[in-house]
């Protein structure tokens, strides 16, 4: 029943109860890979033997390597931020050109074209990577066989993992940036152009300044998405892995505390990063006001 | 103009999602039979169907995930009415941001604390030592209904979204209505609030089930050897045996499934493909 009307007392009791096993349920695995962080043994299982820091720092005494001493979890973890930063550049460009593109524009089958932007997202990720990882090598071999070349790039590495993330992270920024885009008032642009402004100009002090809150959230969730993708990514991974390819390795055989002492990290990451775009949010119309006629001047 | 923002989405569109899909349709549909000589065939799709492992593995996923979805969505359900309808405020969005929080973090850092949580020398075993429940500790991976939990704690998030918006623009003097006038709860929740939500539940379903069905690595972490889950037939044609003709016939049988629930479940709450994706 909804907040308005009476709620007898087993109700109410047997919402919280209810809400309270919700919230353990979601927040027990994230917790006990906290705990298992700071234990003092070889495994991440109770008991509590109690409290250290060696797997983050190490300790040579016990022959335990640390998270700052693994050089291939912080090698995987560069190696992610390397690819969610080009999955980030790629995806909100074509995106934002997109989203002008279905708005702003008539031309023959857009409705169709629309359809097909939607695609991606129902496509399983596995899928995606197979098909992209036969097209490319079916291309290297073409291009071996006719022309002689040798075009490494489009065998299984970090190439393919971006171009494979990007094929649908860019729908995501696509549907974000029009959404925007098509709540825009353009009598606003009208009026600049009436009173003088260029093109480029009117791009750049209305419609770019309106449209920056679903440009940083649309990069934000690309390198969130391509920082967390596994399915794409494994099937088109080559000698470099990404964290998650890295660490489902490690998982199969055999966790060992260094796995959550990085995830503690990733868990902090993400954390600040939706503290820091929730507080945007919350400054959000404020800043919109304010930054218009700042960049106008 | 126009040609500038067409072309980067024709390249998109074409070079990564048309054109690989039609190799890899061409390689489903051919034969090896010597080395680098194929002939047209349909030789991948029989296998698939006079072998039992292979078609009993896709109907195992098939029904795990449309189970992993019914779960979802009952577990969700609640707690999108308690976020829309009874909290109010400040804690209402508190409870959403909550609900949001563990899909910030990588589904492989969840999969690690399902493994501490239910690996034989993990918490819950000892637990239920402890408790006096069970003599020694059980082992509590690697069963179906471990695949399941998996499943719907990394799917949860995808039906609470849409649940909420669509119960939110529910209006609340409808329900006021229904109450004085005599209805009793289960009759307002079929007769008003269910048929309001529809489109958020299918919505959340048709993801949910997308998203399971295409999931590798929950089943494979938390089922282990005991998980065929079909991803993981298609990984191994094409990664481990390099057979590319037979994975890629695995790969179409699976999008055709999803593809073709989907379009079902469009069909039965009579919504547009285009309208559904926006909604999510």
């Amino acid at each position: 029943m909804i907040a308005s009307l009476p709620r007898p007392l087993w109700l109410r009791s047997a919402t919280a109860l209810y809400l309270g096993a919700f919230l353990l349920f979601l927040f027990l695995p994230l917790a006990v890979v906290t705990v298992f962080a700071f234990n003092n043994a070889p495994y991440p299982a109770p008991p509590w033997r109690g409290f250290t820091l060696d797997w983050f720092i190490g300790n040579r005494a016990l022959g335990r390597v640390g998270l700052f001493g693994d050089s291939e979890l912080l090698g995987s973890i560069w190696t992610s931020v390397f690819v969610g930063a080009w999955v980030t550049a790629l995806s909100v460009l074509v995106g934002t050109g997109n989203a002008f593109l279905m708005e702003r524009y008539r031309f023959a089958g857009k409705q169709w074209l629309s359809v097909l932007m939607l695609v991606p997202l129902v496509i399983p990720g596995v899928i995606l990577g197979i098909s992209i990882l036969a097209f490319c090598s079916r291309l290297a071999e073409f291009a071996d066989s006719a022309f002689g070349l040798e075009l490494d790039f489009l065998r299984p590495g970090l190439v393919l993992v971006v171009l494979g993330q990007f094929s649908y992270v860019a729908t995501i920024t696509t549907l974000i940036i029009s959404a925007r885009l098509k709540r825009f008032d353009r009598t606003l642009e009208e009026a600049a152009l009436n009173l003088g402004a260029s093109h480029a100009g009117v791009l750049r002090t209305i419609t770019f300044p309106y449209l920056r809150p679903a440009l940083i959230g649309a990069a934000a969730i690309s390198f969130l998405m391509s920082f967390q993708d596994f399915n794409t990514t494994l099937m088109l991974v080559g000698t470099d892995a990404p964290l998650t390819v890295t660490m489902y390795g490690r998982m199969r055989e055999g966790a060992s505390p260094v796995l959550n002492a990085v995830s503690l990290f990733l868990m902090l990451a993400s954390a600040l990063l939706a503290l820091t775009l929730m507080r945007r949010r919350a400054a959000a119309p404020a800043r919109a006001v304010a930054d218009v006629p700042q960049e106008a001047t | 103009m126009l040609a500038a923002l067409l072309i980067p989405a024709l390249l998109w569109l074409f070079a990564l999602i048309v054109l690989p899909h039609i190799e890899l349709a061409l390689l489903s549909f051919r034969e090896r039979i010597g080395p680098r000589q194929y002939v047209p065939s349909l030789a991948q799709y029989r296998t698939f169907f006079t072998e039992p492992l292979y078609w009993g593995v896709f109907v195992r996923t098939a029904v795990l995930s449309a189970i992993a979805t019914a779960l979802t969505l009952l577990l969700a359900f609640p707690v999108a009415w308690i976020i829309a309808k009874i909290a109010r405020g400040r804690a209402s969005s508190l409870l959403f941001v909550l609900c949001l929080i563990p899909f910030w973090v990588s589904e492989t850092v969840r999969a690690l604390g399902w493994l501490i949580l239910l690996r034989e020398t993990g918490v819950l075993p000892a637990l239920l030592v402890w408790l006096g429940i069970t003599a020694m500790p059980v082992e509590l991976l690697y069963h179906d209904a471990t695949i399941l939990i998996g499943l719907v704690y990394t799917s949860l998030l995808f039906m609470v979204v849409p649940l909420v918006s669509s119960l939110e623009s529910l209006d609340n003097s409808l329900i006021e209505a229904a109450y004085d006038l005599g209805g009793s709860g289960l009759v307002i929740l079929r007769r008003i609030v269910i048929p309001h939500a529809a489109p958020g539940i299918t919505a959340g379903c048709i993801v949910v089930f997308m998203l399971t069905l295409g999931n590798y690595l929950t089943p494979n972490l938390l089922g282990g050897k005991n998980s065929q889950w079909f991803t993981e037939l298609i990984y191994s044609q094409f990664i481990v045996r390099f057979n590319w003709e037979q994975g890629a016939a695995f790969g179409f049988l699976l999008l055709a499934l999803s593809t073709g629930m989907v379009a079902l479940g469009l069909r039965l709450s009579g919504q547009r493909f285009v309208d559904v994706m926006r909604r999510t």
